[in-house]
């Protein structure tokens, strides 16, 4: 099971995408941006690596993957859903789209529902601004979401 | 019948707001259904014509120019072809000929000129469409040459801050270096804005034209594009244009047999919207935290990796191949005072009709909301609009007879910034769209200045009491305060202008705030 995947296997992807990346100017971002798009998140267990091959300090590698909402430390359920939270999805009635993902999921943002299957966030602006409120699934974009639509999506990913 | 029909190009938008209403499954379900009708049918997928309530809007090629029919649906797909809208035959979901909708049709679209119409990754249909005409002029002038052309125009930044852009070519043009960037601010942020997202998906190659007239003219021979990583689509079209573009020879060593050499690749963002600012956005592109850098030294002369760096917003940058092209005239002839050319508009929030409206400066915001945005989408007087994001003023009823300017709305307090128009109808409370300023703030503020990371929250704490009755005018007076701290005391706009929507919020609707008029 993939939950179960052990600290060597996490290391020796990290090892691969370094090697593939560390020559790069300003190597760090596209680094993290491929170990989350390859495990999922970006272990705290990989920032001594990513550290010791681009000579930075662990602290450093630890400031930039915590001042980017982009990046998360722990694997997320298997599905992503981010509700826009920005003005023009507001102008739309987001806040009760995002009260009613909350109360359905029983969740917060930045948390996984129970069966492992919805990770929620929250994200400003997806640039749908024409057809608010937003929602993204998994990299893809929703437009004019009704709370009867978002539990529609929920379900066909829970499904 | 049938023989007629063979062949026929349908147009489907690959554009990621009309993926968002369904555009996919409209594609499959038709190419599905001319298969089981034996049809034979050629499917492109375009760009989106920025009429983002009619999405998705299928276009059908015709020997009169395209026919429309929209909002389709999957399930509309059947009844399409039984009223045989191959044929361009009526249908309840007719448009008529795509350019003669009004809507369209009163456009000014020198940006968007093919957005919309061409498949964005083909590089023949973009070079059949007048692309790579404005590179091809400026390969035979020199730096200094092409930097006048873009001063004499007019074109100020579009990212927000309205600089103008030939003044910024022209101090990286005088610097001396082993090595010049070209960077494109395409960190899209600001809510109420799509037009860097429409060229991007739907005109990929605009934008990498206009990167490489900048750097032939400034003698930058590497671009970075760095993208919201919110806009996964954006990056597989850039990508795939990019790579187009180097297999053809116009980007890479010589670029069509010059003696150029421009190299651009794309690096994504990580959704940190203070890296739209662009000392925060270089210092991420160098792989760090995006803290704001103070200023001097300007980007210009130390810039990325301490070197000159021209930074600009994608629609400044996608608006060069049009100016190199037709001249530097034809761009300036659009506009009003100093805001020369015309501004790709971005109607959003709750309206009827919300979408991309590019015309030249000096419509006002009533005409926009009304003639083109159809009033609000709920049906409910329009009470509020933001314009220009996040940091942008609200602005009430009374002016909306302004003409957007850059300058006539410093004038009332309030920007035009990216363009992004976002409306709200009379349920808006604006003291919580004030406390939201405070909260976007605090979240977003990268912490380097105290007004910004301080002030932000201070703020949602002073507006929460203002909100709960609590000491109004002690509470008014002090968050007055803290607002002229942080305009004048802060590092860069997004803690600078947050008093923008919290002021304008509070000075035009006070009676939101408990304030006796």
């Amino acid at each position: 099971m993939q939950d179960l995947e052990t600290k060597q296997d996490l290391s020796a992807k990290v090892d691969a995408l370094i090697a593939q990346y560390r020559h790069m100017l300003g190597a760090l971002l596209p680094l993290l941006h491929a170990i989350q798009d390859d495990i999922g998140y970006v272990p705290e267990s990989s920032y001594p690596q990513i550290a010791k091959a681009l000579s930075l300090s662990v602290a450093e590698v630890h400031g930039v993957v915590t001042f980017y909402h982009h990046f998360r430390t722990h694997k997320p359920g298997r599905h992503v859903v981010q509700i826009c939270r920005a003005e023009s999805c507001q102008s739309m009635g987001s806040g009760a789209l995002e009260a009613h993902a909350k109360k359905c999921l029983n969740v917060d943002y930045h948390q996984t529902t129970s069966d492992d299957a919805i990770t929620l966030e929250a994200v400003y602006c997806l640039g749908n601004c024409a057809l608010s409120p937003a929602v993204m699934m998994d990299g893809e974009v929703y437009g004019r979401v009704s709370a009867a639509d978002l539990d529609a999506l929920i379900a066909e990913a829970r499904a | 019948m049938t023989a007629l029909n063979i062949g026929t190009t349908i147009y489907i938008p690959r554009d990621s707001s009309a993926l968002s209403m369904g555009a996919e499954k409209v594609a499959i379900a038709i190419a599905q259904e001319a298969k089981k009708r034996g049809l034979e049918v050629t499917i492109t997928r375009n760009g989106s014509r920025g009429l983002y309530w009619l999405e998705t809007m299928v276009e059908v090629a015709t020997d009169n120019g395209r026919v429309a029919y929209g909002p389709v649906k999957a399930i509309d797909v059947p009844s399409l072809f039984d009223a045989d809208f191959l044929n361009a035959k009526a249908h309840p979901l007719s448009l008529g000929l795509t350019e003669e909708i009004d809507w369209l049709k009163k456009q000014q679209r020198l940006t968007f000129a093919r957005v919309g119409i061409t498949d964005p990754v083909s590089l023949e249909d973009y070079v059949a469409h007048d692309g790579y005409k404005g590179l091809k002029n400026a390969l035979v002038l020199t730096g200094a040459e092409i930097v006048k052309a873009v001063s004499d125009s007019g074109l100020r930044g579009r990212g927000g801050a309205a600089f103008p852009t030939g003044i910024k070519w022209n101090t990286v043009l005088g610097c001396k270096s082993d090595q010049k960037y070209i960077v494109c601010n395409a960190d899209e942020g600001d809510s109420g804005t799509f037009s860097d997202r429409m060229i991007m998906e739907d005109d990929p190659f605009v934008l990498i034209e206009g990167m490489t007239i900048a750097g032939v003219a400034v003698g930058a021979t590497q671009g970075y594009i760095y993208l919201r990583s919110e806009y996964p689509h954006a990056l597989k079209a850039l990508n795939e244009a990019i790579a187009k573009a180097e297999a053809a020879g116009y980007l890479g060593n010589k670029i069509c047999g010059s003696t150029h050499t421009f190299n651009l690749e794309v690096r994504r963002a990580a959704g940190a919207y203070v890296c739209g600012e662009e000392t925060s956005l270089l210092e991420s592109l160098e792989g760090k935290r995006g803290l704001v850098r103070f200023k001097p030294p300007l980007p210009a002369i130390e810039g990325l990796f301490g070197k000159p760096t021209v930074v600009n917003n994608v629609i400044s940058l996608a608006t060069v191949p049009i100016i190199l092209d037709k001249g530097a005239q034809y761009y300036a002839d659009y506009g009003m005072g100093r805001s020369r050319g015309t501004l790709p508009i971005q109607l959003a929030g709750n309206l009827k009709h919300g979408g991309l409206v590019e015309l030249a400066f000096g419509i006002t915001l009533r005409e926009l909301l009304y003639d083109y945005g159809g009033g609000s989408a709920t049906g409910k007087p329009i009470r509020a609009v933001q314009v220009g994001g996040p940091l942008g003023a609200f602005l009430p009823e009374s002016q909306f007879d302004k003409p957007l300017d850059y300058e006539a709305f410093t004038n009332i307090w309030a920007v035009v910034g990216h363009g992004g128009i976002v409306a709200f109808d009379d349920t808006v409370e604006m003291a919580k769209m004030a406390r939201y300023a405070f909260e976007f703030c605090a979240i977003e503020s990268c912490g380097k200045c105290t007004p910004c990371r301080i002030g932000s929250t201070r703020g949602v704490e002073v507006i929460d009491k203002i909100i709960a009755g609590k000491d109004t005018v002690k509470n008014v007076k002090l968050l007055r305060d803290l607002s002229d701290t942080m305009l004048n005391g802060s590092l860069c706009a997004l803690g600078g202008m947050t008093p923008y929507p919290v002021l304008s919020a509070m000075n035009h609707f006070p009676e939101d705030f408990g304030i006796v008029k």
